[in-house]
């Protein structure tokens, strides 16, 4: 099976080498400079943040004995061949796990109103005045790019320590990136149900109520139960700043050199994430079929 | 002009037997939903200690606050603010380059299409997983101990919670490669790193870079924050001035960040654009 295969004449070879070599030189150029720039910039950052490899690699020691360290008990041995001393205060723990997977929900959820009042108002295709359009989208834009521990650690000021500011700083988190998400999947829905029920003389609350809603209620709820997700790991380290859940106890235990309980609160943080992952996505799975999943 | 006849409401639930009598399991579901979810909301306010006097009298505070916080104002340590903004950046920067270094191999390991075992896949998706289960403040906790205080901590931390973020990413960008360039190059007679390297990573390097710079620009907002512990960065100036309550510097601060995450976002955004071309990036 040796078919010829055909070879041009070596003239019109040659141009078609000499074009493509040219266009590739052009690339080729184009690639080193970026390469340049981003090195540079590279260089410029480890200055920035005073890196220090001698000190990276003559304590890389520390990082792996770190892990050897949390995983060992008191006594010196290995945290999985006693395990009711490594997990001794599981039921402490698991509480506060609690408390943690709590301030999401309610985070999430009281987030998610907010965002469902609002989005309707930062969607183009919903009719708002463009003024008031412009500001629910730029007080959208402000609540989600200011990280949500900033305001856990003003609110903690505000309304004393404990959970409540941790919930209520998720939350204000969690208006701007589900309204941002919600009304974009407003923007997309189709707006032939809403003239039909224009078309009957129905108000704006009853077009957003039986021609909008239908069409997005399902995404909203996606939506939601990913950001829970998302949030219950925000809540894992609310405590580091007093505002409630497990991050107390685990900065606790980090400061102060407990070594078996990190490994063992962190074993539990991991845990309890992995069970919530597979749940929300299971749930969302079940609720709205495998194309919901964004 | 005519009358429309009026409906036949028996015959119409004739026909259209699901509209009019749904199983009540299916009636009731909704609802029952919405009831459970606001059962667990109010049990998490209980549960929570929130109560109406805490919340008039927070809300209170952070008007006070609020009012406090105008206008902002650096005081004298601006320079101070813009080196702490520089070394932010910097933590970015470098955390995300050294994360999607450190990933790149291992993503190859977590793809289905390169290693088809699942027992290899198994673990090192798990593993990547666990990384990314852990949030990038504890990671900064605990390479404080290791590295000492400073935005190095900040960079390996960030590096470490984006190395599982894109592990999972890259792996998923190198499943979805089309199998068609791959063969094409094992036709030549390729061995399998000549697949990997002209195969897959033309097709997948688009992709990466584009991931990489999304993350560029939220790891500004992540390492805003990781100061808050003490790994470097404008969190640290952060923190500290809500502690002693300058609101002024804070708010001025909150500016700073808020600026400063625009422009990355905007710089990157044109940078995406140039690589993977306006279509790829909605």
């Amino acid at each position: 099976m040796t078919a010829a295969v055909p070879i041009l004449p070596s003239q019109q070879l040659a141009t078609l080498n000499e074009a493509y070599r040219q266009a590739i030189a052009r690339k080729r150029l184009r690639i080193t400079l970026a390469t340049a720039v981003f090195f540079a910039a590279l260089v410029i950052a480890a200055i920035g943040a005073e890196v220090n490899l001698r000190t990276f690699f003559s304590h890389f020691g520390n990082f792996v004995g770190y892990f050897d360290r949390i995983l060992t008990l008191e006594d010196g041995t290995r945290v999985w061949t006693n395990i009711g001393e490594w997990l001794w205060g599981w039921r402490k723990w698991l509480n506060l796990l609690g408390e943690t997977v709590l301030i999401s929900y309610v985070g999430t959820l009281s987030g998610a109103i907010f965002a469902f009042a609002l989005n309707f108002l930062a969607a183009e295709n919903t009719w708002p005045a463009p003024w008031l359009r412009f500001a629910v989208k730029r007080f959208m834009e402000f609540c989600r790019t200011v990280p949500d521990i900033v305001f856990a650690l003003i609110f903690v000021i505000a309304f004393g320590l404990g959970p409540m500011a941790g919930v209520l700083a998720i939350a204000i988190h969690s208006i701007g990136a589900l309204g941002k998400q919600f009304s974009e999947i407003v923007e997309n829905a189709d707006m032939k149900p809403v003239e039909g029920v224009r078309s009957t003389g129905a108000g704006w609350i009853w077009c957003m109520r039986f021609a909008v809603l239908p069409q997005v209620a399902a995404g909203f709820a996606s939506y939601t139960l990913l950001r829970f997700e998302i949030n219950v790991r925000g809540a894992s380290v609310m405590g580091f700043v007093g505002a409630g859940g497990i991050g107390q106890e685990l900065v606790v235990a980090i400061r102060k050199f407990y070594y078996s309980d990190v490994s063992a609160i962190l074993l539990m943080i991991i845990v309890t994430v992995f069970v919530i992952d597979i749940a929300t996505g299971w749930a969302r799975g079940r609720l709205f079929g495998k194309d919901a999943r964004p | 002009m005519n009358q429309l006849p009026a409906p036949d409401s028996i015959e119409l639930r004739a026909r259209y037997p699901d509209v009019f009598d749904r199983p009540i399991l299916a009636r009731l579901a909704t609802p029952a939903m919405i009831i459970g979810a606001f059962g667990i909301f109010v049990f998490g306010l209980v549960g929570l200690e929130f109560s109406p006097a805490r919340m008039l009298a927070g809300l209170h505070q952070l008007g006070w606050i609020t009012l406090l916080m105008i206008p902002p104002d650096p005081g004298s340590s601006l320079p101070t603010y813009l080196v702490a903004m520089g070394e932010t950046l910097s933590i970015a920067l470098l955390g995300t380059t050294l994360a999607a270094a450190l990933a790149l191999p291992v993503s190859l390991l977590a793809a289905r299409n390169i290693v088809p075992s699942n027992i290899f896949r198994f673990p090192v998706r798990r593993f990547l997983d666990s990384v990314r289960g852990v949030d990038t403040l504890i990671w900064a906790l605990v390479w404080i101990n290791v590295v000492g205080l400073g935005p190095f901590a900040g960079v390996l931390a960030i590096a470490v919670s984006d190395f599982g973020a894109f592990g999972k990413l890259f792996s998923e960008a190198i499943e979805a490669a089309d199998e068609k360039q791959v063969e094409g190059i094992r036709a030549s007679g390729g061995n399998a790193l000549h697949e990997i390297r002209f195969g897959l990573m033309p097709q997948v390097l688009p992709v990466i870079a584009g991931q990489v710079l999304y993350f560029i620009e939220s790891n500004t907002r992540s390492a805003t924050i990781i100061g808050i512990v003490g790994a470097g960065g404008i969190g640290l100036q952060l923190a500290e001035q809500i502690r002693v309550l300058e609101w002024q510097k804070v708010s001025f601060l909150i500016l700073m960040i808020l600026v400063a995450v625009a422009a990355i976002d905007w710089i990157s955004g044109k940078l995406r654009f140039a690589i993977i071309g306006r279509r790829a990036v909605a």
